[in-house]
């Protein structure tokens, strides 16, 4: 393989991974980096659909929420084996995203952006209410994670195993975005016209990437319900797919290493900064702002630009 | 039974004239500018909170009103000036996104300066229910009603007699030719926040007193009225009324009927229902694009 | 042999009628030119025959299969392709992938074996990126195969498009105002180029301001006004008919 800026990510990537257990000395560490490595894989795939595709969605939590609810409950009060209900999950997200994403995707513009933002807040609302499944606002216990009789116990293996599956999913999102499909994608970004007259079904595209981002966020809403043994329905709500939101445009649209960095930021943010909660949302809101005015691209892909100009 | 029907029925008139409030509000803006502007709600919110902190500091009612308008009024210029004007042109996405890490800013800085409490305001005059053919009403509603039909009206009159008002009508139809006559697209775009705070704030002040009001009332209420706006047709001014409407009785009537938890999901039910099958809403105008 | 066929075609926009009852046909292997003052309706026609518009009455017919309903994507697989008067060109990638992404169809373009980053889906990038150069050298933009599209000046962009709209492999390749805003050396720059795209192979369509140009190399031109044929032959025939010299040459 040739030394391109791809290859030479992902092994950056993959060193900061291996290497940054040595700086962590408790459980709490590892436990933050985990969260860092599952809003990184969320916005990974959010970012195909935002900062690639150029389309919108207001409530990915939502698509979160129903993967981690499904193993939640599918494990603890119907015995299934959790990867089943992990894979099974993913298909119906999958599903949902089609059948919504399908006829809206036909309009233009800020449609998508009320479907999803309708969709979102309606999960949120069902989760909280069935509480006879879902346990209301209170939550509910997940069983941990096994796999053919082996549990996935622990910060320090969990970190393992969402340390591999970042690499892989940066590798699987680079893969498509260069490539015919991603071409297609970023074309419909950059003209939607254009990629029509030359055979591109911008509609068919846009589906594609709204589902494969929905089933990111399923399959990691499965992941997190596991890993944190309990899950309440907050995980669903408004200002959650906002703040996924954040990450991608902080980080960099159309930057996939950008998202990663966006996810640890803002994952970070609230942990260096004790007292932050009360001034949470001013903070993210005023990151949206001030991001999407003076470096709408994202952090990433700004660095990249001006470090092209030096001479 | 009647009974009944009607109490579902007034209250459902009651919010849906604050509905059509917000969506007037966000017609306005999306006509001079074709921004959605996710902070709609937050004007709701600025507009009941300043009223309480003023009047917390001593100030009588009326003039406590009149200066959270004005405190309102001048949130939305900033939010013009500072947030959509630079950014003018960016797209839809990004000033979607804009839009909403303002409201979001909005909200997070009255919860840091006024705190997370729910606070009360009193009704403007009295709290006694009225007895209309069975169903009790808050005079409170009457007030409602009435202000939300003065401000239509006024509205009505703004945009079909006034210079300004006419300015901003004729910006909404053809940009380009509204500049060729002289007109400031900048003022415009402008007074068109402005005055949608102005409504924001209005209908924030006279809901409060029956819904309570606190930091994080804006977000649902902004959302409400937007589906509102999209159910009447996003821009057009007699479909944010009908749409307002429509949803707040909707809205009571599936409360009553069908189940009171699932109250708050039935704006967004209906938002995925006028999505798939007439995402133009009830009255908007289908357009051509040119190429 | 007829290539492109035009029956009857009628386009209302609400109460303005911008093409009507227009009748005509291009044959394979021709440079044809449409031309006439603005507002004649030549680039509402363009975009009646790509399917960005439905025609409201009347046919269009490629090769004998109806198109006039078809969505634009469905038109590049039947062998159609076209440039911009408004330029889209893709700001978002390079000027290398712009002209990639015009030679969608010919490539693998399924999902799994993109995300899998399978050797045929990098055997075909690599081929594609080689087409690719090849057609930039093709256009006269050699130096532009490793710049990033934002970067180029408003005469290479033309050109870009015309490379991307090769890319798809077209039999008909309908150039809209290919010369608008290109100053005269540039001009000639394109007139050479659309030349050598028809003695490629490909049949042209054109609409143009530019009398020069169109004189120069047409092979059928003609002329609209008001949505409404007015005149249509060699390049002598229309530059000698009354009428049309009236209308449009200048009285």
């Amino acid at each position: 393989m040739l030394i391109n800026p791809r290859t030479t990510g992902l092994a950056l990537l993959a060193l900061v991974i291996a290497v940054l257990p040595f700086f962590m000395s408790n459980n709490f560490h590892y436990d933050v980096a985990i969260h860092i490595g599952i809003n990184a894989i969320i916005v990974v795939g959010l970012n195909l659909l935002i900062g690639y595709a150029g389309q919108i969605s207001l409530g990915h939590a939502g698509f979160l929420g129903i993967g981690a609810y499904f193993s939640g409950v599918l494990t603890s009060q119907y015995n299934w084996s959790p990867m089943l209900a992990l894979i099974v999950g993913a298909a119906l997200v999958g599903l949902l995203a089609f059948v919504v994403a399908r006829p809206i995707l036909k309009l233009k513009g800020h449609y998508l952006a009320m479907a999803t933002l309708g969709l979102g807040i309606i999960i949120s609302i069902v989760l909280n209410t069935e509480e006879h499944i879902t346990g209301g606002p209170d939550g509910m216990v997940v069983p941990s994670l096994t796999l053919f009789g082996w549990e996935l116990y622990g910060e320090q293996t969990w970190y393992w195993v969402i340390g591999g599956l970042l690499l892989l999913s940066v590798w699987l999102v680079l893969n498509i975005i260069h490539s015919p499909v991603g071409r297609a994608l970023r074309g419909v970004h950059g003209s939607e016209v254009a990629s029509q007259v030359v055979g591109i079904d911008t509609t068919r595209y846009k589906v594609l990437v709204f589902v494969v981002s929905a089933i990111f966020a399923s399959v990691m809403g499965s992941l997190t319900a596991h890993y944190s043994g309990f899950i309440t329905p907050s995980v669903s709500d408004f200002f959650h797919s906002i703040e996924l939101v954040t990450m991608v445009v902080l980080g960099g649209m159309a930057s996939t290493f950008g998202a990663v960095i966006g996810a640890a930021i803002l994952t970070l943010l609230p942990q260096l900064l004790s007292g932050f909660e009360d001034y949470e949302t001013m903070i993210f809101g005023l990151i949206l702002m001030l991001t999407m005015i003076f470096l709408p691209k994202g952090l990433i892909p700004t660095l990249l630009a001006s470090m092209k100009r030096r001479p | 039974m009647f009974a009944e029907f009607l109490q579902y029925l007034l209250s459902g008139i009651t919010v849906g004239a604050t509905y059509a409030l917000v969506a007037l509000g966000f017609s306005i803006i999306y006509n001079a500018s074709h921004v959605i502007n996710f902070a709609q709600g937050e004007f709701l919110m600025l507009g009941g909170m300043s009223t309480v902190f003023l009047m917390g500091l001593g100030f009588p009612m009326p003039l406590a009103i009149v200066a959270a308008v004005l405190i309102t009024v001048a949130a939305g210029f900033l939010l013009e000036k500072l947030a959509v004007e630079p950014a003018r042109g960016a797209g839809v996405v990004p000033l979607i996104i804009i839009t909403i890490g303002a409201s979001m800013f909005l909200r997070g800085l009255v919860q840091v300066v006024w705190g997370k409490e729910i606070h009360p305001m009193p009704s403007f005059s009295g709290d006694t229910p009225l007895d209309f053919f069975g169903a009790s009403i808050l005079p409170q509603s009457i007030w409602v009603l009435v202000i939300t039909v003065i401000m239509v009206i006024c509205l009505g009159y703004f945009f079909n007699r006034t210079l300004l008002g006419k300015a901003i009508l004729a910006t909404a139809h053809n940009r380009t030719a509204a500049q060729l006559v002289g007109i400031n697209i900048n003022f415009i775009l402008l007074i068109s926040f402005g005055l949608s705070a102005m409504l924001g704030a209005v209908a924030g002040i006279i809901i409060a007193p029956i819904t309570l009001t606190a930091y994080d009332v804006g977000i649902m209420l902004g959302l409400k009225g937007f589906v509102a706006a999209v159910l009447g047709g996003l821009g057009n001014f007699y479909g944010a009324i009908v749409g307002g409407v429509i949803l707040g009785i909707t809205e009571m009537m599936a409360a009553g009927y069908i189940s009171s938890e699932y109250k708050d999901a039935m704006p967004f039910i209906l938002i995925l229902f006028i999505l798939f099958f007439m995402p133009n809403g009830l009255f908007g105008a289908r357009s051509t694009e040119r190429v | 042999m007829t290539l492109l066929h035009v029956e009857n075609l009628t386009k209302n926009f609400g109460g303005v009628c911008a093409i009507d009852d227009l009748s005509f046909s291009i044959s394979e292997g021709t440079i044809h030119s449409v031309i006439g003052p603005n507002g004649a309706g030549k680039t509402t026609l363009f975009n009646l025959i790509t399917g960005v518009y439905t025609p409201s009455t009347g046919s269009i017919t490629l090769n004998g299969e109806s198109i006039a309903s078809k969505p634009p994507y469905t038109l590049a697989k039947m062998g159609m392709s076209r440039t911009f008067q408004n330029l889209q060109i893709c700001a978002n990638m390079t000027a290398r992938e712009n002209v990639m992404m015009g030679n969608h169809l010919h490539l693998n373009t399924g999902f799994f074996p993109a995300m899998l980053r399978l050797p045929a889906i990098i055997r075909g990038e690599k081929q594609c990126e080689e087409k690719a150069a090849e057609l930039m050298h093709f256009v006269g933009l050699e130096d532009y195969i490793f710049s990033d599209a934002d970067s180029m000046p408003y005469g290479a962009l033309k050109r870009l498009e015309i490379a991307r709209a090769l890319a798809a492999q077209p039999n008909l390749l309908l150039l809209d105002e290919p010369a608008a805003g290109l100053n005269p050396k540039e001009t000639a720059e394109i007139e050479a180029l659309i030349q050598k795209v028809a003695e490629s192979g490909v049949t042209v369509l054109l609409v143009e301001h530019d009398m020069k140009l169109v004189m120069n190399i047409s092979d059928h031109i003609l002329v609209l006004d008001y949505g409404k044929k007015l005149a249509e032959g060699t390049a002598k025939q229309v530059r000698e008919n009354p009428e049309v010299i009236t209308a449009y040459l200048g009285a």
